[in-house]
């Protein structure tokens, strides 16, 4: 089943968001050895020099890091994925808060909400 | 990267007063999948017959991996037109010989392994088969061949979209850095997330050359929705 990518954002930066997500959440855990580009590309059914660049931009960013006789793995740093993840929880929460502000919810209504639904 | 297709100042014309192609200048790159875009009577076809040498150009040049388009350059490029010219009667087995004494860098395993995936029985004639499953068959023996340059003109026209999957499962598989392949196509929402570049052919000039990814960061818009906005009537 191919991923499901828009079409009006570069696929790349798609493709990095994806990766990283399955970092962060451990669906690829530290150490991890990464499927080849290919076979990736053929399971994403996207172009191979996209995927490329993807894993060039998780590298430069040292999730991702790639031996030369081992292929790609996932760093055994856990302090950075770590980071990543609160990094990404930072942006949910904001976008969350900006979109409950926008419906006119006051911040401690937002808080109560968000009990409630937590609850 | 380095310059697999040089087309340099090309015209085309059929009758000496309209131009199909009107000053086509254009360098494709190895390892790149390469959209052809343009609606219809744009000079899509005109122009990847000139690169298969069936057509002579009124002007201008094209060199692929340094030649002049001749005799020489065929043997390079593997063509998928829009059009069947296999004959109908001939069992699929019959064109997998045929391919092999025809094309040196023809390989009858590669493309045995990719049919029998497909449990496409040899034995069967063209004619036996359905449109997709013939679509199909005609895109195995085209990437079957070791070639630097693919060319395939509407290869996802008019088969289901579990068809179209296949194909471009296929064209990612057979992805290789050595060669640069070229997909004509009406259909760009469904094949641009393998496209590295596209070309917007119009009224026989090239009006953009870009990478998708490009046009996406650039304007917020799939390549899709961009070609229609460029090209609305």
């Amino acid at each position: 089943m191919a991923w499901d990518l828009d079409s009006d954002r570069p696929i790349y930066l798609q493709l990095v968001d994806r990766i990283q997500m399955q970092i962060v959440s451990g669906q690829y855990p530290p150490g991890e050895k990464l499927p080849s580009v290919r076979e990736l590309a053929v399971e994403a059914a996207v172009n191979p020099n996209t995927l490329q660049k993807a894993f060039a931009e998780l590298e430069r960013s040292g999730l991702v890091v790639t031996q030369r006789t081992n292929g790609r793995n996932v760093t055994k740093d856990e302090k950075l994925i770590d980071e990543l993840r609160q990094k990404l929880a930072g942006e949910n929460t904001k976008e969350y808060c900006d979109r409950m502000r926008k419906l006119g919810y006051t911040p401690l209504e937002t808080m109560e909400f968000l009990q409630k639904t937590l609850k | 990267m380095s310059d697999l297709v040089e087309i340099a100042n090309l015209f085309q014309s059929y009758d000496g007063r309209r131009n199909i192609l009107n000053d086509v200048s254009l360098t494709l790159q190895k390892g790149r999948i390469i959209g052809l875009l343009g609606p219809n009577g744009s000079g899509k076809t005109t122009l990847i017959k000139l690169l298969n040498g069936l057509l002579q150009p009124s002007g201008g040049s094209i060199r692929i991996g340094g030649l002049e388009v001749g005799t020489a350059t065929k043997s390079h490029v593997a063509y998928l037109p829009d059009r069947t010219y296999l004959q109908g009667g001939s069992r699929v087995s019959d064109i997998l010989a045929l391919f092999q004494d025809f094309y040196e860098d023809f390989s009858v395993e590669k493309a045995g392994a990719m049919l029998e995936s497909l449990k496409i029985d040899p034995s069967r004639k063209m004619n036996q088969l359905s449109k997709g499953t013939r679509e199909k068959v005609q895109l195995i023996l085209v990437m079957s061949r070791k070639a630097d340059l693919y060319i395939l003109d509407e290869p996802i026209a008019g088969v289901d979209p579990a068809a179209r999957d296949y194909i471009l499962s296929t064209i990612i598989n057979n992805y290789d850095p050595e060669s640069a392949l070229l997909i004509s196509t009406h259909l760009i929402g469904d094949i641009e997330k393998v496209l590295d570049d596209v070309v917007f052919l119009k009224e026989g000039r090239v009006l953009l050359h870009s990478s998708a990814d490009y046009i996406r960061g650039a304007f917020g818009k799939s390549v899709d929705e961009y070609f229609r906005e460029v090209f609305a009537c």
